[in-house]
């Protein structure tokens, strides 16, 4: 990754402009040619470096339901609970977190009903209890990692 | 796609019929097309103009169904390999107050408040940070702490040490890693 690969990746994190040639507004900038813009933006997704490139819809508003949840899950049946977890195709991130509640994973439904109905499935199968933490207020969403 | 989704389709909508809102909405949801007019490429695409598209795009942006416009990046190919889940308990009257602080900080990438579960959860307020390494991530908190006199709040700061599924999300999740 080169200087400029570091200008685009940074400057594109912040937004992409709706205009006629969003990537030659880009290229302006950053004191670039407009097709440097996007042959290094194709590299970065042919590389992986970059898994998608364009809007990021909310889901709420597309009336998906999000919900963050959380168990205590004993160390030596860590792996096992985690096969029960992950095989539900509802639940999209899981990550062991150091706390008593040590697994923590979303659950992206279409409905609040939906959620429920996978919370006691999960519960029913791992004979462990899920905690339920939905968002009752968002403060800020954004993701900025200068590279 | 649900099909409560379709809802947010205008019927009322003078210059592109439903149909040609939810082609676009198909053709956006995969991605910008890495072309010098990607608009323009989708208005072709949808048998629309230019315009047409760069308006309804916006128009979705003034709605809040497009929440942000850019990049999902692999954040641990980038060296981004530390992520703490830091969370406070804050008097409910306080959160607006200790939320607003944290958003400004540039480390700091998601903020909610979400309920307690006592006895075992008494934190109200989760954010994530992150960083390239732990330490960086410790000392970036300790500076916002400093900084904005959040000292005498209980907190916790939990790393994830495994990642056992990561999705790239075509949607905004409420807590990604």
């Amino acid at each position: 990754m080169d200087a400029l690969d570091r200008k685009i990746l940074n400057r594109t994190q912040l937004g992409i402009p709706v205009s006629d040639q969003p990537f030659a507004d880009i290229a302006n900038e950053l004191g670039c040619e407009e097709q440097q813009v996007i042959d290094k933006l194709q590299t970065m997704l042919d590389d992986g470096l970059l898994t998608r490139f364009g809007p990021m819809f909310d889901a709420a508003s597309l009336g998906g339901a999000f919900t963050l949840s959380a168990m205590i899950v004993p160390e030596d049946r860590f792996e096992q609970v985690t096969d029960i977890v992950n095989g539900f195709r509802q639940v999209a991130h899981n990550y062991k977190r150091q706390h008593k509640l040590n697994m923590w994973f979303v659950i992206a439904c279409e409905s609040q009903q939906e959620i429920q109905t996978v919370i006691k499935d999960i519960e029913q199968q791992s004979g462990i209890q899920v905690f339920d933490f939905p968002k009752q207020e968002e403060f800020y969403v954004g993701l900025y990692l200068p590279v | 796609m649900s099909t409560n989704a379709i809802a947010f389709l205008n019927s009322e909508n003078p210059e592109l019929s439903v149909e040609q809102q939810l082609q676009l909405f198909n053709a956006i949801e995969s991605g910008l097309p890495l072309v010098a007019q990607p608009y323009l490429a989708l208005a072709e695409d949808i048998d629309a103009s230019e315009e047409q598209v760069i308006a309804m795009i916006k128009d979705w942006q003034q709605q809040g169904l497009i929440r942000r416009f850019g990049l999902v990046i692999r954040h641990r190919k980038l060296g981004y390999v530390a992520n703490a889940m830091v969370v406070w308990d804050v008097e409910d009257e306080q959160v607006e107050r200790v939320a607003a602080i944290l958003a400004e900080q540039k480390v700091v990438t998601l903020c909610y408040r979400r309920p307690r579960v006592l006895p075992h959860w008494p934190y109200n307020l989760f954010c994530m940070v992150h960083g390239k390494n732990r330490d960086q991530v410790v000392a970036q908190l300790q500076q916002i702490c400093q900084h904005s006199e959040l000292e005498g709040l209980a907190k916790r700061l939990l790393f994830s040490s495994k990642a056992y599924k990561q999705r790239g999300g075509r949607y905004q999740h409420s807590l990604t890693s």
